[in-house]
C-alpha cells in the first residue's frame, strides 16, 4: 500500500479516536458555581470579545478575575477572541458578558471541541508527520507507525479533548520548532518557539535547551563574526516575535507588569492539589509546605532545579546535535516537573512530547514514561468522568506501541542503552541480565499501575484518609519519574555509541 | 517490504487488527443510540421477566419480539449477565431505561459477540489462495480481514446504531466457509441456525437451497438429502418446539405486513427510484395539465413514520407484486447455478444476487440490508479483478446510504472519517492487490462516486442553512437514497452480467 493511504488511515484513526473521546464528560462539567477549565475556556472567549484589550488583564467591575481570570500570554487571548467571533455567528448567548456564565449545552460543548479538532489538525498533527518523516530511522513503514503511536498518546487526548484545553496548539508549536532547528531553519524554529511561549508560559520548561542549542550552534560555527550575526539574527526573531504578540500591552507600561503578574502568581504555594512532583511526595513524610518559610521554599526549589538542569545543558552546549537537543528537552521539562515552583498535573505533557520524539530509538522506556504520565494524571480524569477513554485509549497505546515498535524486542542492552548501569554493576554482579531485569521492572510497573487504578475506582478510601488514592497515585508516580530523570540523565550524559541500527529497507 | 513488526508469528497481525477494532468499539460506547437500543433492553426485560408462553404476546412496549425463537434465547442469556450490571434494565415497565450501567453493558455484549465474527473470518480467511513471500499489507487475507473486521457499515450500525450484526454476519460468513471447505452439513446446519435467529436472512435461502440440491441431493445418494432434511428440520423443531402452540401469534410477528412500501428513509432500492418517477410525472402532469391536482391522493410519501401510500400516476405496487419482481430477479441466477454450478464461488456470487435482488425489489427493505450483499461480495473481491471493482461500487454507494441512519450532529466528524478510512483502505488495497491489469474502476465509475461528496455537503452542510429545509425537511434523504440507488442498481447489472458471462475455471483454487 502506498505511503499517502497509511498516512491517511493513520490520520483519520487519530481523529477518529479524538472525537470519540471528546463525547465524554469535561471538567466541571454541571458543577457550579465554579465549574471547570472548560468554564475557563468559554470564559476568555466572552472577556475578550466584549471587552477592550487593555482591560483583559486587570480586575475591573466588567472583569472579575477570580471567576477565571486570564492568566495565560497574549497569544491565547487573542485564540479565544477569534473562537469568541465564531462562537458570536452560531449563538450570541454563548459569549454574552455576564449572562453566558456557566453557560453548558450540547452544541455549545460540540462547538468548543470542534475549536480543540481545529487547531489540533491544523498544527499538532502536521508537525508529528513532518517530524517522523524527516527524523525517523528505519522504513517509511516504521515511520508511519511512529508517527501512529505518537498521535495516539493518550495524556495528550484525554487533557484536550476531555478535560478540555488547547495544549495541542503550545505543544505543536513547540514541535514546529524543533522541527526548524533540525532542519537548520534556524530562524523559522526560534519563531514557533517564541510563538508556542506567547501561548502558555509553561512552555519556559523548555525554553532552556533551545537556547542551548542555538548557543552552542552559533558558538560551533566559530568566535568569528558568523556566528555572533547569527545569534545576532535568532534574538533579533525572537525579540520581534514578543514585541508583536504583546504590541496591544507595550503602550503602557502597567500592562505588561500586570500580565506577567497573572502569569506567575508567586503569592501562590509551592504547590496545588495533588502533583506527582517531589516537593508533594516529600509533603507527605514531613509537611514542609508548613515547616519552612516561603523564602525557604523559593530557594530550595531554586536550587535543586538548576542541579538537575544544569548538567544537561552544559552538555547540550557542547555537543549541540539533535539527539542531545531531544534528550536536553526530557531532562531540562522533567526537572522543572519534579523540583519546579507551583506545578500542575498536566505539566507532565510538556515532558511527554520531547519523550515522543524519542520513540523510535527507544521504545520501550519512551512507552513506559508516556503511559506513567497518563496514570499520573488519573485523579484529574477520574473528578472528570473519563475512566472509560482512559482505560481504553491506555490499553490500545500500550498494544500498539508493544506491537508496531517491537518495543520488548529492541530491549537489548545497547539499545537500552544503559551503560553507566552496565559500568556501575560490572565489578560486582557482572553476571546480570539488566535487559530482562528492566522488563521484569516495565511489567511489574504497568501491573502497580493498574491495580492503583482498579482500587481507585472501586474501592472507597478510609474515612481518616480521604485523599489515600490520589496520593498514592502521585507517589508512585513521582518514584518513576525520578528513576526516569536519572535514567535519561545518564542516556544524554553517558551518549553511547549511536549505531545507525535501523537501516533504511524499502 | 517487511511490516515493521517482527513478530514472525503468522497470525498475529489478524489479532492486533481484530484488538484494534475492539478498542475503537469500545470508545464508541458513549456515542448516539437510536432506538433500537430500547428494542433490545426491552426483549431483555421480557425474556427474562416473562415464561415463555407469554414471550410474543407481551405489548407493554411498541418494540415487540419480532425476531425468531433463538434469537429470543440469545437474549435470554444475556439477561442472566445483564442481572449483575444493572437490575433495574431488566423490569419490562422501565420503558426507555437507559442508565450508563445498562448503555455499558449492552454495548459490551455487541463487543463480545462479534468474537463470533472474528472466528468467522479468520475461516474465511483460510479458504482463500495465497501467494507466499508477498508483503502482509498486499496479502489477501490481510485485505479480506481488514475489509470485514474493519467493515464501515457494521461498525456504524453495531456500535453506534445498535444492533447485533456482527455475531449474525459471524454464523452467516462461517456457514459459507464451511461450504468453501466442503464441510456441507455444518454448513447447511449453521445456516438454518441463522435462519432462527433472524428471519430477513430467507432473502439468499433460495441459494442455499439450489446450491445444495444441485450439488448433493442429485448427484450423491439419497443418505445426503435426508442427513441434510433432518438437519435443518430439527432445528427449527428445537426453535420453535416450545412455540408450537402459539404459532399463528408468532408468524404474524415476524412477518408484520402492514408497513408500507417503503421506510421512511427509502432504502436504495428500485422502489426509491419508482417512487421518484412517479413524483416527476405527477408533477410534469399537473404542469402540462393532463392531470387533475386535486384527483391526485394526497399523501406524503417522506413525511412522518411508516405510512401506506399510493402512487399517483404509476400503478401500485403490493407486497404480492414485490415477492413476484423479487422472485423474477433471482431465478436466472439460480437457474445458472442449477445449470452449472461454479462451485462455491459460483455459489458465493449467487448468494450475494439474491441478497442484493431481495434488497433490490424487496417490501419494506430496511437499508441496513444491503451489509447482506457487500459482506459476502467482500470475499469474491479480493479474488477477482472484476469483483474488486463491482464490490467498490456497492461498498461505497451502500455504506453512503446508510449515513442517514445518523444523524446527529456530534456523530458527524464520526461517520466521515470512518467512511473515509474504510473506502482509502479499501481502494488503496484492493489496487494494490490487482495492481496488473488497470484500473479498477472506470473513470465513470470515478466520477459517480466523487459525486457523493458534494451529495454529502449539500445535504448535511448547505441545505440545512437553506430556507427550503423548514417546507420540505426530507428532500435531502430523497436525494441520497435516489443518488445511491443508481449505483446499486449498477452493481447489482454488473453482479448478474460477471455469474452470467463467467464460464467454468480451469483454474486450480482452494474454492472447489
Amino acid at each position: 500500500m502506498e505511503n499517502w493511504s497509511l498516512i491517511s488511515l493513520c490520520v483519520l484513526l487519530g481523529l477518529t479516536a479524538r472525537w470519540a473521546v471528546s463525547f465524554h464528560s469535561y471538567s466541571g462539567a454541571g458543577k457550579p458555581p465554579m465549574f471547570g477549565d472548560y468554564e475557563a475556556q468559554r470564559h476568555w472567549q466572552e472577556v475578550t470579545y466584549n471587552l477592550p484589550v487593555h482591560e483583559w488583564y486587570f480586575n475591573t467591575t466588567n472583569n472579575d478575575l477570580n471567576y477565571w481570570g486570564l492568566d495565560y500570554p497574549p497569544l491565547t487571548a487573542y485564540h479565544s477572541l477569534v473562537c469568541a467571533y465564531v462562537a458570536k455567528l452560531l449563538n450570541p448567548e454563548w459569549v454574552e458578558l455576564y449572562a453566558s456564565r456557566g453557560y453548558e449545552s450540547h452544541s455549545h460543548k460540540l462547538f468548543m471541541r470542534a475549536t480543540v479538532l481545529f487547531t489540533d489538525i491544523l498544527i499538532y498533527i502536521p508537525a508529528v508527520l513532518l517530524y517522523c518523516f524527516y527524523f525517523c530511522d528505519g522504513s517509511s513503514k516504521q515511520k508511519v507507525a511512529t508517527a501512529f503511536c505518537i498521535l495516539l498518546y493518550p495524556g495528550l487526548i484525554l487533557i484536550d479533548y476531555g478535560h478540555f484545553q488547547y495544549n495541542s496548539v503550545s505543544l505543536g508549536l513547540a514541535l514546529w520548532g524543533i522541527l526548524g532547528l533540525g532542519l537548520g531553519w534556524d530562524l523559522f524554529g526560534s519563531l514557533a518557539f517564541t510563538l508556542a511561549l506567547n501561548y502558555k508560559q509553561m512552555e519556559l520548561y523548555h525554553s532552556l535547551p533551545f537556547f542551548c542549542y542555538l548557543l552552542g550552534k552559533c558558538i560551533k560555527q566559530g568566535l568569528t563574526w558568523r556566528g555572533f550575526f547569527h545569534l545576532f539574527k535568532i534574538s533579533m526573531t525572537v525579540l520581534v516575535t514578543f514585541a508583536l504578540c504583546w504590541m496591544p500591552f507595550l503602550s503602557d507600561p502597567k500592562q505588561p507588569l500586570q500580565v506577567l503578574h497573572r502569569l506567575f502568581p508567586v503569592g501562590r504555594g509551592l504547590f496545588e492539589d495533588k502533583v506527582a512532583n517531589t516537593w508533594c511526595s516529600l509533603n507527605v513524610l514531613i509537611k514542609i509546605k508548613t515547616l519552612l518559610s516561603r523564602e525557604t521554599q523559593l530557594f530550595l526549589s531554586f536550587a535543586l532545579t538548576l542541579l538537575f538542569v544544569l548538567p544537561s545543558s552544559l552538555k547540550l552546549l557542547s555537543k549541540p546535535t539533535l539527539w542531545q537537543f531531544k534528550l536536553a528537552l526530557v531532562n531540562t521539562s522533567l526537572a522543572f516537573f519534579l523540583f519546579s515552583f507551583q506545578v500542575h498535573e498536566k505539566s507532565i505533557l510538556l515532558v511527554a512530547l520531547p519523550v515522543c520524539l524519542v520513540f523510535n530509538e527507544i521504545p520501550l522506556i519512551a512507552t513506559w514514561f508516556l503511559l506513567t504520565s497518563t496514570f499520573s494524571m488519573l485523579p484529574l480524569l477520574l473528578k472528570d468522568g473519563l475512566l472509560l477513554p482512559y482505560v481504553v485509549t491506555s490499553l490500545a497505546f500500550l498494544f500498539l506501541s508493544l506491537y508496531l515498535l517491537s518495543a520488548l524486542e529492541r530491549s537489548t542492552e545497547e539499545e537500552l542503552r544503559l551503560g553507566l548501569y552496565r559500568k556501575l554493576t560490572q565489578r560486582w554482579l557482572p553476571k546480570l541480565n539488566l535487559s530482562r531485569i528492566i522488563k521484569w521492572k516495565f511489567w511489574f510497573s504497568l501491573a502497580a499501575m493498574a491495580a492503583l487504578s482498579f482500587t481507585s475506582v472501586w474501592l472507597k478510601p478510609p474515612a481518616k484518609l480521604p485523599d489515600l488514592f490520589p496520593v498514592l497515585v502521585s507517589v508512585l508516580s513521582f518514584l518513576h519519574f525520578l528513576g526516569f530523570i536519572i535514567y535519561f540523565n545518564q542516556v544524554q550524559l553517558m551518549e553511547p555509541q549511536r549505531k545507525k541500527s535501523q537501516k533504511k529497507t524499502n | 517490504t517487511v511490516m515493521a513488526a517482527p513478530m514472525t508469528n503468522d497470525q498475529s497481525w489478524f489479532y492486533a487488527l481484530a484488538l484494534g477494532v475492539s478498542f475503537l468499539k469500545c470508545l464508541l460506547i458513549n456515542a448516539y443510540h437510536s432506538t433500537d437500543f430500547e428494542v433490545h433492553r426491552n426483549w431483555l426485560a421480557l425474556t427474562h421477566s416473562l415464561p415463555v408462553s407469554q414471550w410474543y404476546y407481551e405489548a407493554t412496549s411498541e418494540w415487540t419480539l419480532d425476531y425468531p425463537p433463538l434469537f429470543a434465547w440469545f437474549e435470554y442469556g444475556l439477561s442472566h449477565i445483564a442481572c449483575f450490571f444493572d437490575k433495574e434494565m431488566l423490569v419490562v415497565p422501565n420503558l426507555n431505561y437507559a442508565s450508563p450501567a445498562t448503555v455499558l453493558f449492552q454495548r459490551l455484549s455487541v463487543i463480545v459477540a462479534d468474537v463470533v465474527f472474528f472466528y468467522a473470518v479468520k475461516e474465511c480467511c483460510k479458504c482463500l489462495r495465497e501467494d507466499k513471500g508477498k508483503d502482509l499489507l498486499g496479502k489477501p487475507s490481510f485485505i479480506l480481514t481488514g475489509l470485514l473486521l474493519w467493515n464501515f457499515g457494521l461498525l456504524i450500525v453495531d456500535h453506534i446504531h445498535f444492533q447485533y450484526n456482527g455475531f449474525l454476519f459471524g454464523v452467516l460468513l462461517l456457514s459459507i466457509a464451511r461450504h468453501c471447505q466442503n464441510r456441507h452439513f455444518e454448513g447447511a446446519f449453521l445456516f438454518s441456525v441463522l435462519l432462527n435467529l433472524k428471519h430477513i436472512y430467507l432473502y439468499i435461502a433460495p441459494a442455499y437451497g439450489i446450491y445444495l440440491l444441485r450439488c448433493f441431493c442429485f448427484t450423491q445418494s439419497n443418505a445426503v438429502l435426508v442427513t441434510l432434511g433432518t438437519i435443518v428440520l430439527s432445528t427449527f423443531a428445537v426453535s420453535f418446539g416450545p412455540f408450537i402452540g402459539q404459532l399463528p401469534q408468532v408468524l404474524s410477528r415476524l412477518f408484520p405486513f402492514k408497513r408500507g412500501l417503503c421506510h421512511a428513509y427509502w432504502a436504495p432500492n428500485i422502489w426509491a427510484l419508482y417512487n421518484i418517477a412517479d413524483k416527476a410525472f405527477s408533477i410534469l402532469g399537473v404542469k402540462f395539465r393532463l392531470l387533475d391536482i386535486n384527483k391526485l391522493p394526497k399523501a406524503s410519501m417522506t413525511g412522518g413514520l411508516v405510512q401506506e401510500f399510493q402512487h399517483s400516476v404509476l400503478p401500485s405496487v403490493s407486497p404480492l407484486a414485490t415477492l413476484v419482481c423479487t422472485l423474477l430477479s433471482i431465478l436466472p441466477a439460480l437457474f445458472k447455478i442449477w445449470h452449472r454450478p461454479n462451485g462455491a464461488r459460483g455459489f458465493l456470487r449467487c448468494l450475494v444476487i439474491c441478497a442484493l435482488g431481495s434488497f433490490m425489489f424487496g417490501w419494506h427493505v430496511h437499508e441496513k440490508a444491503i451489509l447482506m450483499a457487500i459482506l459476502p461480495l467482500s470475499l469474491l473481491a479480493v479474488d477477482s479483478r472484476k469483483d474488486a471493482g463491482i464490490f467498490l461500487m456497492l461498498s461505497v454507494t451502500g455504506h453512503y446510504s446508510l449515513f442517514p441512519l445518523l444523524f446527529t450532529t456530534q456523530e458527524l466528524p464520526i461517520k466521515i472519517f470512518l467512511m473515509l478510512l474504510f473506502t482509502i483502505f479499501s481502494l488503496a488495497s484492493l489496487k494494490t492487490l490487482f495492481r496488473k491489469g488497470g484500473a479498477l474502476l472506470n473513470p465513470l465509475e470515478v466520477t459517480y462516486l466523487l459525486g457523493l461528496i458534494p451529495l454529502e455537503l449539500i445535504c448535511e452542510f448547505v441545505y440545512p442553512l437553506t430556507v427550503w429545509q423548514k417546507t420540505f425537511p426530507f428532500l435531502p434523504l430523497m436525494l441520497t437514497s435516489v443518488y445511491c440507488a443508481l449505483g446499486v442498481t449498477y452493481a447489482f447489472i454488473r453482479l448478474y452480467n460477471s455469474l452470467l458471462t463467467c464460464s467454468d475455471t480451469t483454474k486450480k483454487t482452494k474454492m472447489q
